[in-house]
């Protein structure tokens, strides 16, 4: 989306030692035109920058409460710290980037965009994903991808028990370890085709130093689910 | 929901203002647990040879004093009693065993809500905002401190019913989740001694610690039986005389963040619980990994 420079340059300082969480976002929801917008003082507060709409740019700096970015739609969110539980759940496009790590749920449900975390995300992460792609440059805790439907989640390190239980569509890749994979969950051959996508992915959470070829893939084995081939185009 | 609080200090000056910065935490937490609050601080130990017991009374103005000098003409010697609220401590020149049995005989209208050498207990039904200010929580010092703000899900709420659970001499345990297998366990361990004051779920983890603490386990031991013995959902932070522990069920649907900077280690159900602590920005912090016990200042597994 193309931005004017002059807007794009000049940067909104929220204070939240000073202003409230709901006066920052009413502010975010409310701004038409895109900005930038340098949020301080953030104390592990919840719903930070949830429910944007409109392609701002946000940065916080420090740790973050529950569910930042929750709902983001446009925006590019980045946070310079830890984030709670449920950061970017049910986003449905935009960026969010975690420069330390995630609690659980990170990314659940997210429909679209691009989830980074450049630390761990604990439990569940990307947890009944619905066609986001989230990237994590640790490890994830269990019951990650629980159930996900469409898009991918991409971990440099290891993975905790029962990846992929119960999972529809979604691409998996692992780098590391699994400690072990979940209901309907198997690994599958990684093509040319998936190698792409996940170096692709690497380069856009500017992790292009990682190796794509280093990865293993895990995806449904379509037993759990009525999966029918000639319905494939309603996936 | 609850909420969890643990600070164990470092420092001297982070000792000096145990009870401000616990009051702190606990008022970031108090919207997960608007019922009730509680704390359990570990300060000025006992003399050896004598106890420390905390005490709390409903009555309007229960009279301490004549307690005290009861006490310190049954036993060799007990200091007079230092009134906090609707609480009272005292130091008895004797076993915490005997204290605690002559005051179940004598004093039954008492509720005992710790013993031991250094564990001093204060917990009230309202909200935690109002705790934190009645008990002047700023005022105490200590070496390590748990609190609790509780929406109560699995039984009454009451000062009795409230958190921390104190089940054994300078134990104590915290509890964010709910049990299912509580009823029977209180039955068992009832049958090996352990004794309770409520149909509480979490007074039942802390009476399971307490009864593998005296068959021999060290903490450490006791918590991973957790892991086998209770069903349900817990974040369980747990504190001795030495120090605290902190475990989460496999599951851990409940959440925990932990932190630790040169002066201090906390342990709270949220990360906002710990922004408020000097230094926190710069703290190490981490997620506790399910099913892992984390421990400070207690002896470690032989």
């Amino acid at each position: 989306m193309a931005v004017p420079d002059a807007t794009r340059d000049a940067v909104v300082s929220v204070d939240l030692a000073s202003e409230s969480v709901r006066t920052l976002n009413q502010r975010l929801h409310d701004e038409p035109e895109p900005v930038r917008v340098r949020v301080t003082n953030p104390a592990g507060k919840h719903s930070i920058a949830a429910g944007i709409a409109v392609a701002h740019d946000v940065e916080i700096d420090g740790h973050v409460g529950y569910y930042c970015a929750g709902m983001n739609k446009l925006a590019s969110v980045r946070v310079r710290g830890n984030c709670g539980v449920g950061v970017a759940e049910n986003m449905m496009s935009g960026t969010v980037v975690v420069e330390g790590s995630a609690s659980q749920s990170a990314g659940a449900t997210a429909r679209g965009g691009l989830l980074v975390v450049h630390g761990d995300a604990s439990a569940r992460c990307a947890i009944s994903l619905k066609g986001a792609d989230v990237v994590v440059r640790g490890s994830v805790g269990h019951m990650s991808a629980f159930m996900a439907q469409r898009g991918s989640l991409v971990v440099c390190g290891n993975a905790g028990e029962a990846l992929g239980d119960s999972l529809y569509e979604a691409r998996l890749y692992v780098r590391g370890s699994v400690a072990g994979l979940g209901a309907d969950c198997i690994e599958k051959d990684m093509r040319e085709e998936h190698l792409e996508q996940l170096r692709e992915l690497l380069r856009r959470a500017d992790m292009g130093d990682v190796e794509a070829s280093e990865f293993r893939r895990y995806g449904s084995a379509r037993t759990l689910y009525n999966f029918h081939v000639e319905n494939l185009g309603s996936y | 929901m609850c909420g969890i609080a643990g600070l164990y200090t470092k420092s001297p000056a982070v000792q000096a203002r145990l009870g401000a910065h616990i009051a702190t935490m606990l008022e970031q937490l108090s919207f997960r647990g608007p019922d009730s609050a509680g704390v359990a601080f570990y300060r000025d130990p006992a003399p050896a040879g004598s106890c420390k017991i905390s005490l709390n009374s409903s009555a309007a103005e229960p009279d301490w004093t004549a307690v005290g000098a009861e006490l310190a003409d049954v036993f060799a010697d007990a200091s007079s009693p230092r009134v906090r609220a609707s609480h009272a401590t005292f130091v008895v020149d004797a076993e915490a065993e005997q204290v605690q049995a002559w005051l179940a005989e004598h004093h039954p209208e008492l509720r005992l809500m710790s013993a031991g050498s250094s564990i001093e207990i204060y917990k009230e039904a309202g909200p935690p905002e109002e705790f934190v200010r009645r008990f002047a929580l700023e005022e105490i010092d200590g070496s390590h401190a748990l609190g609790h703000t509780r929406m109560a899900t699995e039984s009454r709420v009451t000062t009795e019913h409230s958190h921390p659970f104190s089940t054994g001499l300078d134990l104590c345990l915290v509890h964010n989740g709910s049990l299912s297998n509580h009823n029977r366990l209180r039955r068992n361990l009832r049958r090996e001694g352990i004794r309770f004051q409520t149909d509480n779920d979490s007074e039942v983890a802390a009476g399971y610690l307490t009864w593998r603490l005296r068959e021999g386990a060290s903490l450490e031991q006791a918590l991973e039986g957790c892991l086998e013995d209770l069903d349900g959902f817990y974040t369980f932070a747990v504190g001795t005389a030495d120090g605290f522990a902190v475990l989460r069920d496999p599951i851990a649907c409940k959440p925990a963040v932990m932190a630790e900077t040169d002066e201090w280690v906390a342990i709270a159900s949220e990360y906002r619980a710990i922004a408020v602590l000097p230094g926190a920005r710069d703290a190490t912090t981490w997620e506790p990994e399910p099913g892992r016990v984390y421990s400070w200042g207690t002896t470690p597994v032989a």
